[in-house]
């Protein structure tokens, strides 16, 4: 019994675990992909081209390489370990942040692009009669137009990033799924430890999906059915 | 530097995962195609179905991957009360075909979906069978619809080979992991890897650009 409550108190400490690397890389990852969908719509071609060329190489690659490559990868260079940037590149907190938060922003951005290409020409045309710039048009239509559409597709992406946070427990780190492997290696029950980290996981992804659906009838209210 | 052991190793661990995922796309295709045609089973079958994909797919690919290896292990363990061993490999191309189902079912069941009814009762006029609708009609149209989005699954299934590495198959990211540790020049290795990666998933595109463009040739542009 005793036994059972020490567990389940890590398991509640990796419940935060998670969900700290949840909403730092959520809020993150949001900030990015915002700032590249403006790059793209207004940056010139050259920071263009950069983007698509960083874009390309996140989304083609497995998150496991990026994280490694961030965590492990980093302290190959001596540069590196003695720049101020070391401790927040030493701890695996921040690298599992890192990586998976320039992950999911590359991934947030193809999203927004498609849900700014999909706005019909029409209101882009009555942006330009009423005589607003560029910048007032993206502000005023094409942002708040892009977010309504995109929220159905941005949540898959924000479940794909939860499932994504239990790939720091290779780094070393003690979320759900670290915890549940140090449970398992410490109890044999390998089974019993794996569906509560299945049900938590589960719950976790139930939460996402509600919120979504509340925040989607919010946003389409104006909309008549 | 680059044509030493090392890459060697890696490009037969990019031979591994290319298998990997290839010997978990088949199963995979079947697993979905079965799943999609759900929606016509008796109840006491379609419900458990539905429970089960809506579980793998709210699940992350570690713990459904290290569920199927290390569970599967002890489950059959208890169950024959002498040690089972399973492969990592089979295991891992298991999981991944199971998860690459999950998805490719809710692709095939739009895909089925999109196919507009006229055809089937035309089918029907013709005293097609079921099957025969389903070979002769069905079957090369969803095709057409199904490809992109099977196509992204393809390549979310190259990605999530890296995560089987975990459970011991040696293949590309695990020969890295090895590289790494022995030259310690982590960022080498994890570069190439995800440069070999990068190849895979690119050259995977240009495929499907292809098998896309070919599945609409009949159609008017």
């Amino acid at each position: 019994m005793m036994t059972l409550l020490i567990s389940l108190r890590q398991i509640a400490h990796g419940v935060f675990i998670t969900l700290v690397l949840m909403s730092a890389s959520l809020c993150i990852s949001y900030v990015l992909a915002v700032i590249f969908t403006i790059i793209n719509y207004a940056g010139n071609k050259w920071l263009k081209k950069c983007l698509s060329a960083v874009i390309f190489l996140v989304r083609g690659t497995p998150l496991l390489v990026q994280i490694y490559l961030i965590y492990y990868g980093a302290g190959q260079f001596s540069g590196v370990r003695e720049s101020v940037l070391w401790p927040i590149l030493r701890e695996p907190l921040f690298c599992a942040i890192i990586a998976l938060s320039i992950n999911s922003a590359c991934y947030t951005t193809v999203l927004l692009e498609a849900a700014l290409a999909s706005i019909p020409e029409n209101e882009m045309s009555a942006c330009a009669a009423l005589g607003m710039s560029k910048w007032q048009t993206f502000v005023y239509i094409c942002f708040p137009r892009g977010m309504g559409i995109v929220l159905p597709a941005y949540s898959n992406e924000v479940m794909m990033l939860l499932k994504g946070t239990t790939l720091a427990s290779t780094i070393t780190l003690l979320d759900v799924m670290g915890v549940t492997q140090q449970l398992i290696a410490q109890s044999y029950a390998v089974i019993e430890w794996y569906l509560f980290a299945a049900m938590i996981y589960l719950s976790l992804n139930a939460l996402i999906t509600y919120g979504f659906s509340r925040l989607i009838k919010q946003n389409n209210s104006y909309i008549s059915s | 530097m680059f044509i030493d052991g090392y890459s060697l190793q890696l490009l037969l661990g990019a031979w591994i995962t290319i298998k990997l995922a290839c010997v978990a796309v088949i199963p995979g295709l079947l697993f979905g195609l079965l799943a999609a045609s759900r929606s016509s089973w008796p109840i006491y079958l379609r419900y458990p179905m539905d429970v089960f994909i809506f579980i793998i797919r709210g699940l992350p690919e570690i713990l459904v991957i290290f569920f199927i290896y290390f569970g599967l292990t002890t489950m059959l363990s208890q169950l024959f009360h002498h040690y089972v061993d399973i492969s990592p490999f089979k295991a891992g191309a298991a999981a991944l075909a199971l998860l690459f189902g999950a998805y490719a079912s809710s692709v095939f069941q739009g895909a089925f979906a999109a196919i507009d009814s006229g055809q089937l009762e035309a089918g029907n006029v013709m005293g097609l069978s079921n099957w025969q609708k389903f070979i002769y009609i069905q079957l090369p149209q969803a095709w057409r619809h199904a490809i992109p989005g099977l196509g992204n699954l393809w390549l979310v299934l190259v990605k999530d080979t890296a995560i089987v590495s975990l459970i011991g198959v040696s293949d590309m990211m695990n020969q890295a992991k090895m590289a790494a540790s022995t030259t310690h020049q982590p960022f080498t290795f994890y570069l190439l890897a995800a440069f070999i990666y990068l190849l895979i998933t690119s050259i995977s595109q240009k495929v499907i650009d292809i098998f896309s463009l070919r599945s609409k040739r009949y159609l008017h542009s």
